[in-house]
């Protein structure tokens, strides 16, 4: 049920050819079980009303001030109001909180998993990061202590 | 009051053995009802309207036990020898000193969410008026009390706003603020230590609080939409009803009974063991 909830979906609902240009476009959300009922109310729209709870929101927690905020969970709540004050005993009742953001679970936007693969590095990058210019750098810091070494001796 | 605002909070130590007796009256009895409004709200767990809910509502019960502990703990230093331990576990409904209202059975949760905010709302006053009065420990303790009490009536008044404008909620919510209003009342009983320390200056008046309290309470609830049983007298709110006293002389509702032994049984059935 949780494994990959969008994959019928996706196969049997896009029309023919859309696919020769890969895009980022699926609906997702956050959480597996949203996930499904999403899928199922997309499946028998019908049957929509199954899902009685309040919605879904997400929550993001700033320990200090100046930090990220950071993703922590998700909780039903009728409204934002009403998800900040739960959310402040279910997520902040024990670490170090100055502030908390909560947001719709459906306005948030992801890539699939399916499309990880463009998270994957094929070549070498190290050449591309900081560390790749460590090699760089030692071999000038040698290159300056030699030259010391050099004016060490000549003295 | 403003004289004793002004004045350098005494240290409990300092102050002779007739009021030191009357403090730990009092303190006893706003221990005592922390720690019966944490054991109620605690039997929510696992049975709260929601998930969410449920981890808040409990989490806030454990709140009040830790109130009571801070309480329980200062009686140390005015002559009570027996642990906070022993005075949860060990004492018979009798010589209890908590107000009836905590000792009510939980009820539907709109009773158990309107008992926890006016319960909130009288501590909130009097913990202010603590902070503002002049024993130095009391004072300490209130300050980190009221701190906690924010988000308790922020809690509530987003519950109770929203049962209050909603079709199926305003009739219990409104039913619950009629049945406990009395026994909220019965919070301010009158009692002799606390006026003798009242007229002494460490502490303010019943009076002043449950003015204080009828005031704030009386008008966030109005304005939510729910009808208090109280009417407006030129600036004061006056109560409909009759107060539900005599817990702080430690008569209590049968329902107290009940509540220590569930609360008690384990203590009891060995008080030696160590936890």
């Amino acid at each position: 049920m949780y494994g990959d909830p969008t994959a019928d979906f996706e196969s049997d609902s896009k029309p023919d050819g859309q696919d020769a240009m890969p895009h980022y476009s699926r609906e997702w959300n956050f959480d597996p079980y949203h996930q499904a009922m999403a899928f199922a109310r997309r499946r028998a729209p019908d049957h929509a009303s199954a899902d009685t709870e309040w919605r879904v929101w997400e929550v993001f927690q700033q320990a200090k001030r100046g930090e990220h905020h950071a993703h922590v969970g998700s909780i039903h709540a009728p409204d934002a109001e009403v998800a900040l004050v739960l959310a402040k005993e279910n997520f902040a009742r024990r670490g170090a909180c100055v502030n908390l953001w909560v947001t719709p679970a459906d306005a948030i936007h992801a890539t699939d998993y399916e499309d990880a693969d463009v998270f994957i590095h094929t070549t070498d990058k190290l050449y591309r990061e900081p560390a790749g210019f460590q090699g760089l750098r030692s071999s000038r810091i040698q290159g300056s202590s030699r030259t010391t070494e050099a004016k060490g001796t000549s003295t | 009051m403003n004289d004793q605002e002004s004045s350098a909070p005494i240290a409990m130590a300092s102050m002779d053995d007739t009021a030191r007796a009357d403090l730990a009256i009092v303190v006893l009895g706003i221990a005592d009802d922390c720690m019966l409004q944490g054991h109620r709200d605690s039997e929510w767990t696992g049975l709260g309207p929601i998930l969410e809910e449920d981890i808040a509502f409990s989490s806030m019960a454990q709140d009040e036990l830790g109130h009571a502990l801070v309480w329980y703990n200062l009686l140390a230093g005015l002559g009570e020898t027996r642990s906070p331990d022993l005075l949860a576990f060990t004492r018979d409904a009798g010589d209890w000193r908590n107000a009836q209202i905590v000792a009510l059975p939980r009820g539907e949760y709109p009773f158990s969410l309107m008992r926890r905010h006016l319960h909130d709302l009288a501590k909130a006053v009097l913990y202010d008026g603590l902070i503002a009065c002049g024993v130095a420990e009391v004072a300490v303790a209130a300050t980190k009390l009221r701190q906690e009490k924010k988000y308790h009536l922020i809690h509530n008044r987003a519950y109770i706003e929203r049962l209050a404008r909603s079709e199926t909620g305003r009739g219990p919510i409104q039913a619950a603020l009629d049945e406990l209003f009395p026994f909220a009342l019965g919070l301010f009983e009158k009692q002799d230590a606390h006026d003798r320390l009242a007229a002494a200056g460490f502490i303010p008046s019943q009076a002043l609080l449950r003015e204080r309290w009828l005031d704030v309470t009386c008008s966030s609830l109005a304005a939510a939409g729910l009808r208090p049983p109280a009417h407006r007298a030129e600036e004061a709110w006056i109560p409909d009803v009759d107060p539900r006293v005599g817990g702080r002389s430690g008569r209590h509702v049968p329902e107290q009974v009940a509540l220590l032994e569930a609360m008690q049984g384990m203590f009891r059935s060995d008080p030696e063991a160590t936890w």
